[in-house]
């Protein structure tokens, strides 16, 4: 049986150029772990470029609930609007930022199922790279999400005490810890079967912890038992350090609990994201 | 460490269980540095396990390998700085242009920017894909993908190249453009393991062909002796009228040999070697009222080769050294 052979043309290019271009290269030192990272992070920075209805998910929830909370609950819960944006700015800002994080998973997930991380997982690279570095690339979109409240707040009639350096400070603390928090999510978008599965195990966890903290109500207010829970919720702690710096009267026992959980949740599930990666 | 051993691979009783399926089960592989080395087999077959144990994704429940003088499990990264890998499901970013592909890979494996710049024009241009550049990749064809998706296995030269299906779903021309582009890097330095369900395609390019069927190897050799074992050629016919199979099954088996009956209800093939007699054959046919719808004298299809392989009992594995007839290979 008789093959006819495509002449050089049909490459679309002339044998002399793909020939050069196969016998050209000699091996370059190893990439550092941290340049591989940065490139995994730039990776990110480009999916939101090129997809940037990405980006509405961050964007457009936040704006939802800070005008729903403030205008529909505010004069039940707190008597009036203005007195309750003051009190929930600060949870809500956590609550975002934390609904981002459940993304990451989901992303990862979503990755898994294309060709592209076979390549990521043949290569010579620092193991952890493309999780650090998604989870980089996730952090700029965690500050977007962030400020997006806080500028939306300040629009609205929000002042803080704390100043510019408070309110900048609450937002880093918060990123930090979705970094820490993002790694738990990035676990499940690895032992789930599909996308959607990551996102609804996802929000069933995230949902009631946020909510059952006190982002939105004071928990005095609420009965013996769920105030107990409420006031051990690392979230509500995490609520009550942001809040702190942006009233401008920072709790140094609550920056160090949340930092030092981001920690433990960092040294458990980034290891083993790692490890399933390698797996999967 | 570094070997010097002439084999590119060489994988010992590899073996890979899922659950209760063995994908892979006990498959010894040796192929020579330099050479293209194809894995035939249909689908399911445990190819592509194969192939992603030796590029170090997955580890072997049993057996061992050695890539490039490299242990698979315990010395992974040395193999990973040597080989790279284009999966079955094309090994690139969807979400990203052409060209973002590439700097990130140069980037990945240490290129500095501007090289991994200036590396992502050449390649783009070599592989004729200059003009989509900056688009992105998920509005690329499949063809364009996949010449893609071999730049970004070559932004550094690999002296290992996995090629899992790399023509599966491609049209003619797209798959004939990426069949010179792997001959060309074969004619560089670079030993190639070709994945592939079609006998076609391992003649074309392969050196040595190892035969895989239910994660066994079931029979190895040149694409000569391969196609010697089932005969150099066959004759392909398909029918007006599936009722009138029997009829020409008759006369093709008294005329040339035993006819295999295809899947398709109306279709037939028999080997065949001779043209003259293949003539004839059809001839007879038409003599005897059974309408043809077309007829073709080619290649034995991959079913007729594990037919060739499977089918007779007494030979549980066929002895292709013996009866070797080297053949020609077409340009």
């Amino acid at each position: 049986m008789n093959m006819t052979t495509p002449d050089a043309a049909t490459l679309g290019a002339d044998e002399e150029a793909v020939r050069k271009a196969i016998s050209s290269t000699a091996r370059p030192p190893k990439a550092s772990p941290l340049s591989a990272a940065l490139s995994f992070g730039w990776r990110g920075m480009l999916k939101v470029k090129h997809v940037p209805e990405q980006l509405l998910d961050v964007t457009i929830t936040p704006v939802m609930f800070v005008l729903m909370f403030t205008y529909l609950f505010g004069g039940a819960i707190a008597g009036s609007t203005g007195e309750y944006l003051r009190y929930i700015l600060p949870g809500i800002l956590v609550m975002s930022v934390l609904f981002t994080t459940v993304y990451s998973g989901v992303a990862l997930n979503t990755d898994l199922t294309k060709g592209v991380v076979d390549r990521f997982r043949s290569l010579p690279i620092w193991r952890p790279a493309p999780l650090v570095g998604s989870l980089i690339g996730d952090s700029v979109r965690y500050l977007i999400a962030g400020t997006v409240i806080i500028v939306l707040g300040l629009a609205l009639g929000y002042r803080s005490d704390g100043g510019v350096g408070g309110v900048l400070a609450a937002l880093g603390l918060v990123v930090v810890f979705a970094f820490g928090l993002s790694w738990v999510f990035t676990t499940i978008g690895l032992v789930m079967r599909s996308p959607n599965a990551v996102m609804n195990a996802g929000f069933m966890g995230i949902f009631p912890v946020t909510f059952l903290s006190n982002a939105f109500v004071d928990p005095e207010t609420l009965p013996a038992g769920l105030e107990a829970f409420v006031n051990a919720n690392p979230i509500s702690i995490l609520v009550d350090a942001a809040r702190g710096l942006m009233e401008g009267n920072p709790s140094v026992g609550d920056i160090g609990i949340v930092l030092a959980t981001a920690a433990i949740l960092t040294l458990v599930f980034a290891p083993l994201t790692t490890r399933l990666y390698q797996r999967a | 460490m570094t070997s010097q051993s002439p084999l590119a691979i060489e994988a010992t009783g590899l073996v890979k269980v899922f659950g209760e399926t063995r994908a892979v089960d006990g498959v010894d592989l040796a192929v020579r540095s330099g050479s293209v080395y194809g894995v035939l087999g249909p689908n399911g077959a445990g190819k592509t396990t194969a192939i992603r144990m030796l590029a170090t994704l997955l580890r072997p429940d049993a057996g061992s390998a050695r890539v490039l003088g490299h242990d698979i499990v315990e010395e992974a990264d040395a193999v990973r700085s040597a080989v790279t890998l284009t999966g079955q499901l094309a090994s690139v970013d969807e979400d990203l242009t052409g060209r973002e592909n590439l700097i990130l890979v140069g980037r990945l494996l240490g290129l500095k920017r501007a090289r991994a710049k200036n590396r992502s024009t050449e390649l783009l241009e070599a592989f004729g894909l200059a003009e989509a550049a900056t688009k992105l990749v998920k509005n690329y064809s499949g063809g364009m993908r996949r010449r893609l998706d071999i730049a970004a296995s070559i932004v550094v030269t690999p002296r290992l190249m996995f090629l899992d299906e790399p023509t599966t779903g491609l049209d003619p021309r797209s798959r004939n453009q990426v069949w010179d582009i792997i001959r060309m890097l074969v004619a560089g330095e670079t030993t190639i393991l070709l994945c592939t369900q079609y006998l076609e395609e391992a003649d074309q390019l392969a050196d040595g062909i190892a035969v895989i069927d239910h994660g066994k190897v079931i029979a190895e050799g040149t694409p000569g002796q391969l196609k010697a074992s089932v005969g150099a050629g066959a004759l392909h016919v398909r029918l007006l009228d599936p009722h009138q199979r029997p009829e020409a099954e008759r006369l093709l088996t008294r005329d040339l040999g035993s006819a295999f009956l295809e899947p398709d209800p109306a279709a037939l093939s028999v080997q065949c070697a001779d043209a003259d007699r293949g003539a004839e054959a059809i001839a007879g046919l038409t003599r005897a009222g059974v309408k043809i719808a077309d007829f073709s004298l080619g290649q034995p299809s991959l079913d007729e080769v594990f037919l060739a392989l499977t089918g007779h009992p007494a030979e549980t594995e066929p002895s292709l050294e013996t009866d070797a007839i080297e053949e020609e290979q077409p340009a």
